[in-house]
């Protein structure tokens, strides 16, 4: 059971291939009503339906969201990720109905900042074409500074320096181009906010850096959906609903609890939103933490888990579900 | 010591050194002793980058002791308003980086704090610690005049004279506490006026 959100049955209205990597799958509502209302920063969980098997995967709508006839999302291939992106990248065609969640925002812009700096990295894009779009049509002030791997793969640099021009700052890894972080931190005018999504480590990087320098940690917001990694398999006792589980080296500990018809809360299943956070009844093992929600204390505490993207390995796990 | 009452109402906290590029304090009167004791926890070289600003109180004290730091710079005032030409123009030339400590009256607390605010400076990231005084800014509902150090309960507003019960209600936007009418019904009800925030 997905908190808050209810379900939009869209249709498949258009696949457009962005590069080797990255399709872009466009999908409007059956009914042909316009979709709900979000802000630059949300994402919609999108139900995949795969044979006997539904994934569920957070994806950031890129679309302005001054347009809601349609809503857009851009998918990056994974060919060894858990099978969720191949799936989009060959499964799913235009004309095809699909349903999708209400939008979510876990990554929106404070509007009380002076001026915002952004910071993306490869696929990490995709919030920021809604922010930008967001932005600049309310005039507001921001400065967009995306990493990418090639000048091929950079995905929608084109389209973004054709719209804003000198407010977007490209660096290519292949070219050796890098960020001149600690520079950049340090020159933006009191009011600043920080926005940083792309791979966990350049989210951790730049929190890092923009701590030390002295950003308040209440200016810097990050996102990054962590996919649930898959690994050895295990056994799950859920104490409310008296049934015990087995999760499958490829599913996620929320799959699985799914998969016995128990309907836990849900909004991202990226291990960012803390929805699903569950209470541990007792365990003998180790946890295999992936999440950011969750702090470091309540990670070696035993006590939490949070079974979107967080796995156990041991003898037994009990849990208040 | 300030007691949590209702939700707006203030609360502060012991100033601690943070991570940044500079350091802005901003104390009155016996504030100045908060900074000192930061000064016994903060990391070598941490005034080198720090501007102290301070309003002495009526007996002048703690001043040598400030200067004794050795900050960057040191600037006295002799009131709030007398610093705030200077204190804008700060804000309105500083990077991120900047940390923003105050320490000493409420009154100091809020008027420096609301400044900061206009300068985008989010209010949960300042340091503050309460210091001296329990003195109020307070705020007339019905005419919207200030009166400074209300120290009474009920307090006369300086404005429009209604007798006013000082609420904890308190606005960050204009740095005060809501003062409202304790004898609208009767005015002839005059209840006894007492020492409320020495």
């Amino acid at each position: 059971m997905s908190t808050g959100t209810t379900k939009l049955d869209v249709v498949v209205s258009d696949v457009v291939p962005v590069n080797d990597l990255v399709t872009r799958f466009h999908f409007r509502r059956r009914d042909g009503e316009l979709l709900p209302t979000f802000s630059g920063g949300a994402h919609v969980v999108v139900e995949m339906r795969d044979g006997e098997r539904t994934r569920l995967n957070p994806y950031s709508l890129m679309g302005s969201p001054l347009d809601t006839r349609e809503y857009t999302i851009s998918v990056r291939r994974d060919d060894v990720g858990r099978g969720g992106s191949l799936f989009m990248h060959r499964n799913v065609r235009p004309g095809l109905e699909m349903v999708v969640s209400y939008p979510v925002n876990l990554f929106s812009l404070d509007r009380r900042a002076r001026k915002h700096l952004m910071l993306a990295g490869g696929i990490g894009i995709t919030p920021f074409m809604a922010q930008t779009a967001q932005l600049a049509a309310e005039g507001g002030n921001f400065e967009l500074h995306y990493t990418c791997r090639t000048a091929s793969l950079g995905t929608y640099a084109d389209v973004l320096r054709e719209r804003y021009d000198r407010r977007v700052r490209l660096y290519h890894d292949d070219l050796d181009e890098r960020i001149e972080l600690d520079r950049l931190l340090s020159t933006q005018p009191l009011g600043t906010h920080l926005y940083v999504c792309g791979p966990a480590g350049m989210i951790n990087w730049v929190r890092d850096r923009a701590a030390s320098l002295g950003w308040p940690a209440e200016t810097v917001h990050f996102e990054h959906f962590a996919a649930p990694q898959p690994g050895l398999p295990f056994d799950v006792t859920l104490a409310v609903s008296g049934k015990t589980i087995r999760v499958d080296e490829q599913q996620s500990l929320l799959e699985a609890i799914e998969a016995a018809g128990v309907d836990p809360p849900y909004l991202c299943r990226g291990g960012v939103c803390g929805q699903c956070e569950t209470n541990v009844v007792s365990y003998d093992g180790k946890f295999i933490h992936n999440d950011h929600w969750l702090s470091e204390e309540d990670h070696r505490s035993g006590c939490k888990i949070m079974p979107c993207v967080s796995r156990f390995e041991g003898r037994s796990l009990v849990l208040e579900r | 010591m300030v007691a949590k009452s209702i939700i707006s109402r203030p609360v502060y906290g012991t100033l601690s050194p943070q991570p940044g590029k500079h350091h802005l304090f901003i104390a009155d009167a016996e504030g100045a002793l908060a900074i000192a004791e930061i000064a016994e926890r903060a990391p070598p070289g941490f005034f080198d980058d720090s501007e102290i600003v301070f309003i002495p109180g009526p007996d002048g004290k703690h001043i040598a002791a400030l200067e004794a730091l050795k900050p960057a710079q040191f600037h006295q005032a002799p009131s709030f308003a007398s610093l705030l030409p200077r204190l804008r123009q700060t804000l309105a030339n500083a990077h991120m980086g900047l940390r923003l400590y105050l320490s000493g009256t409420e009154g100091l607390i809020g008027q420096a704090m609301q400044v900061a605010l206009e300068a985008g400076i989010d209010h949960t990231s300042i340091q503050t610690e309460h210091r001296g005084s329990l003195a109020r800014r307070m705020q007339c509902v019905h005419c919207k005049g200030i009166t400074e150090n209300v120290t009474t309960q009920p307090a006369t507003c300086a404005h429009c004279g209604l007798l006013l019960l000082v609420r904890d209600h308190y606005s960050r936007r204009i740095a005060a506490f809501q003062g409202v009418c304790i004898n609208a019904e009767d005015r002839s009800e005059i209840p006894p006026m007492e020492e409320a925030f020495p």
